[in-house]
């Protein structure tokens, strides 16, 4: 038998032909459509996709994508942003975050800035990394930002596993997870001073698999129910994306309304029990959290337990952080975009003042954020 | 610009070309400097003169190290001008404390990448400073090469050009992301660093009709083909199927979310040939160990002008930018 290669992981899920097949066939179910669909991939990993591989000019016209708001590193407030910037600059302080979170421009300015300016700021891969910082650098007190949606929250759980085990005394924790179904309801059901989700355009959802190989399916069991929009949990790669396309084109038709899975290798009803395990106990819901171009989103995050207070960044330089409500560009409109309701290319400051170098909203701020994919993409259609 | 000089400044990128024309062409500007070339040609187009300063961490990485990368390094900006490197000067500055061993086997490499090219140092220079202020040690090298072919030039790429590759892409930056600090990847993956004044000599010779060389250092081959197609008022378009890419560095572009075509190489050039010159041009390069997947990636259209567009095998396109920003692996 021949060795498993890694192009054997995606190469299915990348071959033209099926792709063209895909195409080919939702063409053909979407002429039955009675009504356009909107159907927005929640997941910033999704955006990226569609965007790279150019699927919707594969689209008939009647099936339209709106960019969701699932990349953690285009929706962290500059408040908090500006909070890792202030504990960077601590003196014998590092402050570890994950990859693109460095390049993202809070107040004043991104932890890139700071560290041009001395800040020790280190990026890791795994946050178990952080472990051999601390290891090396006992006497600097090590500060873990913790980023990203549910499939990366079991990691930051479980690096604060082994730091509590071993007695660990110079890493300590900010944490900025967020979940994906709250900001889901928010963006369909929402009568807030800042997100009027009134006038929506949200006709489906395509569910983020990583996140469900974490959570499972059953988190977007009550969009099909109460609030009428079909899930399909899906893929990255561009016949995954395909595939649940067709999946919501052939509910609408057949005038279903389910939850569905295109993801069938890793996601399961009820998701990586152990992992969940992990996150309920050291974490619990926040009962605010600032979304960048959303505001304030009810129970959107994870902090801390109170019986962690000792490694919890936020509570240990309460002093020093601050707590005033930071504006965002009163040109961007990345809320809009976010709800289906604009275009990145209908802004006025689109590629002008706002660009991925110097991004002023969130959608333009990292590549998986709807403004930043068309820029880098173009729109070649 | 910022305030501050940040790293994004030296991606070979967007950053990195503003911090270029906005300080040193304001203030340096001449005729020379603004074509923008690998190497300047001077003394009636006689000459090929370029410079480089080499940092790499780790020092010593698979395929390589930094003595190999610093003469490579010049060496290839001449004979992207199709000259033959013959001069070269070597500058250095150490670190207090710094192993001399390791300083013998960095200018070993050195010693023998110089016999390759047929070039040698004729002057050079040696600072040590104290522990902390550079990181171990930095090489700069600048060269003269005699040009054995005139006119190759990078503003001069018209619809009668294609455009092939040396080889695979991206095996330096994706090498040394994976040996860095932070990244805890195992791989077998070696850099491409290498001279291609061999090759260069043996297309010159097979007389190809070369119109521009560059090899893609950083910001690779999408930095390349985008500042191409500026300067010559071109667009490229990139068959994305015929892009060669090693399982290796795919593996590593897949989980961290990077493109091959952004990644560094050492020992990897792009080529504008005339349309009737493709197998002669691939004939020729087939003959050589680390050019032997050499092939044609792309051609030349007026689409859309000033611009590198990127076609699908099922029928999308997309641009492909110039890559901007630190690579920094995307969260998940």
């Amino acid at each position: 038998m021949s060795e498993l290669q890694l192009k054997d992981l995606y190469e299915g899920f990348r071959n033209p032909e099926v792709i063209k097949g895909f195409a080919k066939l939702i063409n053909e179910e979407a002429k039955q459509l009675k009504n356009p669909i909107n159907i927005m991939e929640v997941c910033g990993g999704h955006t990226h996709s569609i965007m790279k591989f150019g699927l919707p000019q594969l689209m008939p016209e009647n099936i339209n994508f709106i960019h969701g708001p699932g990349c953690p590193v285009c929706i962290m407030p500059k408040e908090r942003i500006d909070h890792a910037y202030i504990l960077a600059e601590q003196e014998d302080t590092i402050l570890v975050t994950l990859g693109d979170m460095i390049k993202v421009p809070g107040s004043r300015g991104s932890l890139q800035d700071a560290r041009a300016k001395g800040a020790d700021v280190r990026f890791v891969y795994s946050p178990l990394d952080t472990l051999k910082i601390a290891e090396e650098n006992p006497d600097k007190k090590i500060i873990f930002f913790a980023i990203g949606f549910e499939t990366t929250t079991p990691m930051s759980t479980a690096l604060i596993d082994v730091v509590l085990k071993r007695d660990i005394k110079n890493i300590f924790f900010h944490i900025n997870h967020v979940t994906v179904p709250e900001v889901m309801v928010e963006l369909i059901d929402s009568r807030d001073e800042h997100v009027d989700s009134y006038n929506n355009r949200i006709d489906a959802f395509l569910g983020p698999s990583h996140v469900s190989v974490i959570t499972g399916s059953k988190i977007y069991e009550k969009f099909p129910k109460e609030y009428n929009r079909p899930v399909v949990v899906a893929g990255f790669e561009p016949v995954d994306v395909m595939e649940a396309i067709l999946m919501l084109v052939r509910q609408f038709n057949e005038g279903r309304c389910e939850l569905e899975i295109e993801y069938k290798r890793l996601v399961t009803h009820d998701g990586n029990v152990k992992a969940q395990a992990l996150i309920e106990k050291y974490f619990e819901k926040a009962s605010l959290f600032k979304w960048r171009g959303l505001g304030n989103v009810p129970d959107s995050a994870y902090k801390l337990r109170a019986e962690f207070a000792e490694i919890d960044a936020e509570l240990v330089y309460a002093d020093i952080l601050p707590r005033e409500e930071i504006e965002d560009h009163k040109l961007c409109i990345c809320g809009d975009i976010l709800r289906g309701m604009a275009k990145p290319n209908e802004c006025t400051i689109f590629g002008t003042a706002c660009k991925p170098t110097s991004p002023l909203g969130s959608c333009m701020v990292s590549s998986e954020g709807a403004c930043a994919a068309y820029y880098k993409y173009g729109n070649l259609i | 610009m910022k305030k501050q000089i940040t790293l994004a400044m030296g991606n070979g990128g967007e950053e990195n070309n503003e911090l270029i024309s906005k300080i040193f062409y304001k203030a340096f500007k001449n005729e020379i400097l603004q074509k923008s070339e690998d190497a300047a040609v001077i003394h009636n187009g006689e000459l090929a003169f370029s410079t480089d300063s080499f940092t790499v961490s780790p020092l010593f990485f698979p395929g390589g190290d930094i003595g190999k990368l610093a003469v490579c390094g010049t060496c290839n900006d001449l004979a992207m001008m199709g000259a033959a490197p013959k001069y070269l000067t070597c500058s250095v500055i150490i670190e207090e404390g710094f192993p001399t061993r390791d300083l013998e086997k960095i200018v070993h490499s050195m010693e023998q990448e110089l016999a390759i090219n047929g070039a040698i140092v004729v002057s050079g220079d040696t600072k040590v400073v104290p522990r902390g202020n550079v990181d171990k040690i930095f090489i700069n090298t600048t060269g003269i090469g005699e040009i054995q072919k005139k006119g190759i030039s990078s503003n001069n790429i018209s619809l009668d050009d294609v455009i092939l590759v040396s080889r695979d892409l991206g095996r330096h930056g994706a090498t040394i992301f994976a040996a860095r600090e932070g990244i805890e990847l195992t791989t077998d993956l070696q850099s491409d660093c290498a001279s291609l004044t061999v090759q260069v000599q043996a297309l010159i010779e097979a007389d190809v009709k070369i119109t521009a060389l560059r090899d893609a250092t950083r910001g690779g081959v999408s930095a390349v083909l985008n500042e191409w197609a500026k300067q010559s008022n071109i667009c490229i378009e990139v068959k994305e199927e015929s892009i060669p890419v090693s399982q290796e560095v795919y593996g590593i572009c897949e989980m961290l979310g990077f493109e091959a075509v952004n990644l560094a190489n050492e020992g990897t050039f792009v080529l504008a040939i005339k349309k009737e010159d493709e197998l002669k041009a691939l004939e020729v390069l087939h003959k050589f160990e680390n050019s032997s997947n050499a092939v044609k990636i792309a051609e030349v259209s007026e689409q859309y002008v000033g611009k590198v567009i990127l076609l699908s095998s099922y029928g999308t396109k997309r641009f492909l930018d110039m890559p901007s920003g630190e690579l920094l692996p995307r969260i998940c």
